[in-house]
């Protein structure tokens, strides 16, 4: 079972390589698009994955972020993300992993209480942003992404 | 979406369910000792199982078995300003008024309607949790009969209550001139419903928001429902989940033999007399990791919409029906918990 290190591999040059861990598919596709589209100061390379831990057998550069996205909605997302969890290595919580949760503004079809990913992004020392992904779709044409208030302490 | 009919390759929820006993404590223990040096973070609710109150023995079984097997749609109000449990008739008689104005406007289609419409107002004895909340009261529209014998009824044509059960928390923020109900059901046709909505608001100046229950709600009703104690069961547990995919959602319904319910949250549950959040994702994991072994469908990742059971059903547009008259204060407690947090 392979564990994600930060610092196994040397980095590339100019290249910043963000991993994005969902379940659902076309909400990652979407964010990956819109984030390429945004202009960035290096070259930017976004990986979608659905769950950790990463096939080995793939040769792929050095992870700098790891943005896990919760599916306020599914129950499964949460499932899915804490099992990924486990195959990160503990020095990548210093600021090399962010939580996503999507789905906070339509409360009635909430099936996990915002408490507990903000207790999960606590557990793990690590920033937990807000957001309405399934809304981002529309503004995705625009290059933009609809962020809410970051849920930090 | 081809993404759930794909075989799982991670080893992803485990079919047994005596694995998530051992895999949740571990865990549990971990996030306790952490929440030890920063208590910023909130607590997991813990929620007392509706036990039979004190209060309710007050209550006549006969008088509220009109409540029951009904269905309610559920609203929320924000508490009425200047309302007094003495002018009830001036009430009951301002409100027939406005509600004859009301259809008279639209008199060109309906010719034939029967205005003989009568309203009554009553108040509702001990449905409260303490003494501090204030009386429910009860609206009712009824028909009066054309036909002049003696032995007529008045049909009833729309049922709508008041109730504040265990309100505390919004008690003690109002001041004296309002009155707190923030529970509203309703029984009865839309349009009856909006126009005594308009009603009250102009009178009371307070508002209606319908009250949906989410898949959350819903998860901690089926577990407070399923560990009440039934001397008889009379309908089977049962839940209905809605499946996000396109064109047609899809429903997946499961039901349960009540008894069989009962002894899953029996093994469950822990602490006598609580309900705690672990206990509650506990049962819920188990439903779905059975159902998971069968069908290879992960229920976790869809939308439970509907919960069943000899207590009570909910849906998730807000609508309840009561089949147990021993925990209907248990029941409105939670459901008024609902209304208070949805209008704060």
């Amino acid at each position: 079972m392979s564990v994600l290190r930060p610092l196994d591999k040397l980095p590339g040059l100019n290249t910043a390589t963000i991993l994005l861990v969902g379940t659902e598919d076309a909400l990652l596709q979407q964010l990956a698009d819109s984030m390429l589209k945004e202009d960035c100061a290096s070259e930017l390379k976004v990986h979608l994955a659905k769950s950790l831990p990463l096939p080995s057998s793939v040769n792929r550069p050095r992870i700098d972020l790891i943005v896990f996205v919760v599916n306020l909605h599914s129950k499964y997302s949460l499932q899915n993300t804490e099992e990924s969890l486990r195959h990160v290595d503990a020095s990548f919580f210093l600021g090399k992993v962010c939580f996503l949760a999507t789905g906070a503004g339509r409360e009635s079809h909430c099936s996990i209480h915002r408490h507990t990913v903000v207790k999960l992004a606590h557990t793990y020392q690590s920033p937990l942003l807000y957001c309405d992904l399934e809304a981002g779709l529309q503004w995705c044409n625009h290059g933009s992404l609809q962020t809410r208030a970051p849920g930090l302490k | 979406m081809d993404s759930y009919n794909a075989p799982e390759s991670t080893p992803s929820a485990s079919s047994r369910p005596e694995d998530y006993f051992i895999g949740a404590t571990p865990l549990q223990k971990r996030l306790e000792s952490v929440r030890k040096q920063s208590s910023f973070i909130p607590t997991p609710p813990r929620r007392k199982i509706p036990q039979c109150s004190q209060l309710q023995e007050d209550v006549d079984p006969q008088k509220v078995a009109f409540l029951l097997h009904k269905q309610w749609t559920l609203y929320s109000l924000t508490p009425l300003y200047k309302f007094s449990y003495s002018n009830l008739k001036e009430y009951s008689r301002h409100l027939n008024a406005f509600i004859v104005a009301e259809k008279q406007k639209g008199l060109a289609v309906e010719v034939g309607e029967d205005f003989n419409i009568k309203v009554i107002f009553s108040t509702l004895l001990g449905m409260k949790g303490t003494q501090r909340d204030p009386e429910a009261f009860l609206v009712q529209i009824l028909s009066k009969s054309q036909l002049p014998s003696e032995n007529r009824e008045d049909k009833v044509l729309w049922t709508g209550w008041f109730c504040c059960i265990f309100g505390d928390s919004l008690l003690e923020t109002v001041s004296e001139d309002f009155t707190c109900l923030p529970l509203f059901l309703a029984n009865g046709a839309e349009s009856n419903t909006a126009i005594i909505g308009t009603w009250f608001q102009k009178t009371f100046d307070c508002y209606f928001s319908p009250l949906a229950i989410n898949a959350f709600n819903l998860s901690w009703m089926a577990a407070m429902w399923t560990a009440c104690k039934m001397d008889h069961y009379v309908a089977t547990t049962e839940f209905l989940w809605s499946v996000p995919c396109s064109p047609q959602s899809l429903d997946i319904s499961f039901a349960i033999h009540p008894e069989d319910a009962k002894a899953l949250w029996d093994s469950v549950h822990k602490t006598p007399g609580e309900v705690t959040q672990e206990e509650v994702d506990l049962f819920m994991d188990c439903l779905y990791s059975h159902f998971h072994r069968h069908f290879k469908i992960h229920l976790s990742a869809t939308r439970l919409v509907r919960v069943s059971t000899s207590v009570a059903s909910a849906h998730t547009d807000g609508k309840i029906k009561i089949l147990c008259h021993k925990y209907l204060i248990g029941v409105l407690a939670y459901l008024t918990e609902l209304a208070i947090f949805q209008i704060e």
